[in-house]
């Protein structure tokens, strides 16, 4: 059975409903009450086992099978949620979660049968009283079944509804006439499959194998599409019995019914009054369609059960999928594109500025400002695309603290803000274990004891805040906590202890610098070893990970109150506005996003602070860094002159940097030095100019 | 261009016997001496173009060029080789390599002679345990209508840095 073509969308739903179960999972520890939680568990876990059944994975599928059963008696109510039970059924989860990375990367399950944890649902199954609950359970599931099945028989043979065409009936008259049989046969699909084209598309083929297909209704097309109700209906001509054919289909999973009876023309509603025409008229098939639908649903509405039933006809065409799904490559290689399209744009433009003092025409000018319009606008649609929000990253953290608040025995909440917050798709991905180690670092070295708290008195429940938002061209993430706070003395201590710094060198560092210590590689100040954090990998990780992404991670705290963290990420990677400057004879592009003002400074206005240059500028004091010194170049400009001074901000930090000549302001495209050249800190990447040249890019926070 | 292919000792019908034991090499010219790169790894050879220098590097990182699109660092051969600095002459070329570690890199090289096949036999190696460092940079000498061509091993260039 070749079903890799589904692989992808059965681990995409796999992973979703696996989050689901987790965020209701939860949700009912918090309220072990909740009606409509247990039924959303239930049907989530339900499909999960469908789903791993047909795809194959019998370990998966035993596990989701064993998980159902305990929902299920949770939903009669003849077990109640335990905080125990909660806690198998996270594991369970993880197990799950396992499966499926091992699927993802080899296509396989694994061979980790989980027997103690499928022994501990049953265990929770056992105590709910006797195995005759079970069964009770079991005969519920069948009773919807037996119902639409005698929906079904009330109906009359579907079979006889089709229209045929001249050409199909005289295949059919033909197989008879040769002695073979002709049988109408009508597959219901079960109400909570998910994969129905996958099933179907199944069902066609195991039916081939023994006779041959002639007609489909909905057609094999509108089937494989999914565009069919719950049940399609085949006439086929075989050599062998009916039973065979039957047997063929009903071994494929996740079929509730299949019935089947030898067609006979004569009875096919449509044959009479058969005009050829009816087949390709949609509005018949409209028509057919709500009749369809409407038999079974007066029955089951009877019973008054089965609310999926009762849809109405217009609802029963699948809403047409407005999105699609695109490789990642595909986007990069659409991206590479359009930042040629802007290279080669910057260059008319640099054209047509050169030949201004001769007879350049306006309308070559406004064709060229158009030209930017668009190329602007390209370049934002395709990032946008790119966009997607932190949600799939973040929400995995409730479930990572309720772990942590139990593993570390301390009660904690976590609350989320900004969700939404879309970043590019290749930062989403990466953010992920930065923010973990972050909340993990909250959990265990920030938040303190409940009893500790009680004496502070804070409230026993310590919280974590996740928050983030969109702060010009930037992305910001804050991770808060309201705990202890970094303790610098015991920072200050440590580093000395071990050799970092110097009594003397700490003496003189300021708090910030102290902190700042935190991120070096192997240092930490838990006292204690956990496996949760305080082995000294964490915060230089973080860090290193985040200036990967060319972003910047901050850290603010004071003591007994709490500490705040906050990573501020660009919002895009490939394309930036930048000014353009020069340093003695080369030209140098600064992000604008860094940029704070452009100042003109005459000489006189510097000061010597610990023999370092700085300006007063409007009560603030900024030192000065000289481009031309920290490049090795030679400055162009006397030393009366008055200087160029772009000031930059990084944080709380500003600093000066004196350069020669202002070119301005120009959107350019980053472009990596390769890997060859990689030492040179405060050169963050390079850049085409429009006459093919190279411009290197500064990165004002690796200067400040 | 000046690229001349060149046969060289190896008759074709020889050549297809022994396919899997002749390599072709780009030959260039540093200063006096010649040298041999590995046809199969040569990327590009481009003409000397505007370098944009990157601050903090290596005296032989000369920097880098636009080619096509893409930023390609240059190191310089000479200098690579601790010979004297390179003056730039109309022959001055280029030559882009494909590093398997470290992407594309450009070379800077006097003059490109010409392509030469040359079989095992005509190659003799170098042991690497020779103590000159610019000698660990040559992994072998070809000989070739009775000249030597020392024989550039791309790996240790990349590896060094």
């Amino acid at each position: 059975m070749d079903v890799s073509q589904y692989l992808e969308i059965f681990l995409d739903e796999t992973k979703e409903h696996l989050q689901n179960l987790n965020t209701r999972i939860l949700e009912l520890e918090s309220d072990p009450e909740n009606a409509d939680t247990i039924n959303e568990i239930f049907r989530a876990a339900h499909s999960l086992k469908g789903m791993a059944g047909t795809m194959g994975y019998k370990r998966m599928q035993n596990l989701t099978h064993d998980m159902e059963n305990v929902f299920s008696e949770v939903r009669n109510g003849s077990i109640k949620v335990k905080p125990d039970m909660i806690d198998v059924l996270f594991q369970c989860l993880d197990a799950l979660e396992e499966y499926t990375n091992n699927i993802q990367t080899s296509a396989d399950e694994g061979t980790n049968d989980n027997e103690p944890l499928i022994k501990r649902l049953n265990d929770i199954l056992g105590s709910a009283g006797s195995d005759g609950d079970t069964g009770e359970a079991e005969k519920k599931e069948e009773a919807p079944a037996v119902k639409s099945g005698t929906a079904e028989a009330a109906e009359s043979n579907k079979w006889d509804k089709i229209a045929l065409d001249s050409s199909q009936i005289s295949v059919i008259q033909e197989a008879q006439n040769q002695g073979k049989n002709v049988y109408g046969i009508n597959v219901l699909v079960h109400e909570s499959c998910i994969l129905k084209a996958a099933r179907a598309f199944l069902v066609f083929k195991a039916v081939e194998e023994v006779s041959e297909i002639i007609v489909s209704d909905p057609s094999a097309q509108d089937v494989e599409d999914e565009r069919f109700d719950r049940d399609f209906t085949l006439i086929v001509v075989a050599d062998v019995e009916l039973d065979k054919v039957i047997k063929a289909a009903e071994n494929v999973s996740e079929i509730e019914k299949v019935t089947g009876a030898p067609l006979v023309l004569s009875n096919n509603k449509n044959i009479n009054a058969g005009k050829e025409s009816e087949t390709g008229e949609p509005e018949v098939k409209a028509e057919k369609k709500a009749a369809q639908t409407a038999a079974p649903a007066a029955p089951a509405g009877k019973a008054g059960a089965k609310p999926a039933e009762t849809k109405k006809p217009a609802a029963s065409k699948p809403v047409v999928n407005r999105t699609v799904r695109v490789d990642i490559e595909k986007l990069d290689a659409l991206m590479n594109l359009v930042s040629e399209l802007i290279i080669a744009k910057n260059s008319l433009v640099s054209a047509s500025s050169q030949g201004q003092a001769g007879t350049v025409n306006t309308s070559f000018n406004e064709q060229i400002e158009y030209l930017e319009s668009v190329t602007t606008n390209l370049h934002e649609s395709v990032m946008k695309v790119r966009m997607v929000p932190i949600e799939s990253v973040v929400n995995k953290f409730p479930r990572m603290i309720r772990d942590l608040s139990k593993k570390l025995d301390k009660k904690m909440e976590l609350y989320m803000s900004g969700e939404e917050t879309e970043l590019d798709r290749t930062v989403v991905d990466e953010i992920g274990d930065p923010l973990m180690h972050l909340l993990r670092n909250s959990a265990d070295h920030g938040l303190e004891s409940a009893e500790v708290r009680a004496q502070r008195g804070k409230p026993e429940v310590g919280s974590i805040f996740l928050d983030a938002y969109q702060d010009g061209n930037n992305v910001v993430i804050e991770v808060r906590d309201d705990g202890n706070g970094i303790d610098v003395e015991a920072v200050r201590n440590k580093a000395i202890e071990r050799g970092t710094v110097t009594p003397e060198q700490a003496a003189n560092m300021s708090d910030k610098d102290i902190i700042d210590l935190l991120f070096l590689p192997s240092f930490s100040t838990a006292k204690e070893v956990t496996d949760v954090s305080g082995r000294g990998v964490g915060l230089d990780v973080v860090k290193s990970k985040i200036e990967s992404l060319s972003g910047e991670v901050e850290v603010k705290s004071k003591l007994g109150e709490g500490s705040v963290w906050t990573i501020r990420l660009p919002l895009t990677l490939a394309i930036i506005q930048a000014l353009m400057v020069v340093v003695g004879d080369e030209k140098y592009a600064i992000s604008l996003g860094s940029i704070q003002t452009l100042e003109d400074i005459p000489p006189s206005d510097i000061k010597l602070v610990q023999n370092k240059e700085v300006i007063n500028l409007r009560g603030t004091v900024i030192p000065l860094i000289r481009l031309n010194e920290v490049l090795d170049v030679e400055s162009r400009r006397d030393g009366d002159e008055n200087l160029i001074v772009v000031i930059v901000k990084k944080g709380d930090r500003m600093a000066g940097l004196v350069i020669d000549e202002l070119i301005g302001q120009q959107e350019i495209v980053i472009k990596s030095l390769g890997r060859y050249i990689k030492q040179c800190k405060f050169i963050s990447g390079a850049t085409i100019l429009g006459d093919g040249e190279i411009a290197l890019i500064l990165d004002a926070n690796a200067l400040i | 261009m000046e690229l001349s292919l060149n046969s060289g000792s190896n008759l074709p019908e020889e050549a297809a016997k022994h396919s899997s034991e002749t390599i072709q090499y780009i030959v260039i010219r540093l200063g006096e001496e010649q040298y041999g790169i590995d046809i199969r790894s040569i990327d590009t050879i481009t003409r000397m173009q505007h370098i944009t220098r990157v601050p903090k590097m290596p005296n032989y990182l000369k920097g880098v060029i636009n080619l096509r699109g893409v930023v390609i660092p240059v190191m310089s051969m000479r200098l690579r080789m601790n010979l004297a600095a390179d003056e730039i002459t109309k022959a001055t070329r280029i030559i882009v390599v494909r590093l398997e570690q470290d992407g594309n890199v450009g070379f800077l090289v006097d003059e490109v002679r010409e392509v030469v096949t040359l079989s095992m036999d005509d190659i003799e190696k170098i042991s690497e345990n020779s103590k000159d460092g610019k000698a660990s940079l040559i992994n072998g000498v070809g000989k070739h209508n009775g000249e030597l061509i020392s024989l550039f091993d791309l790996n240790a260039i990349s590896l060094e840095s």
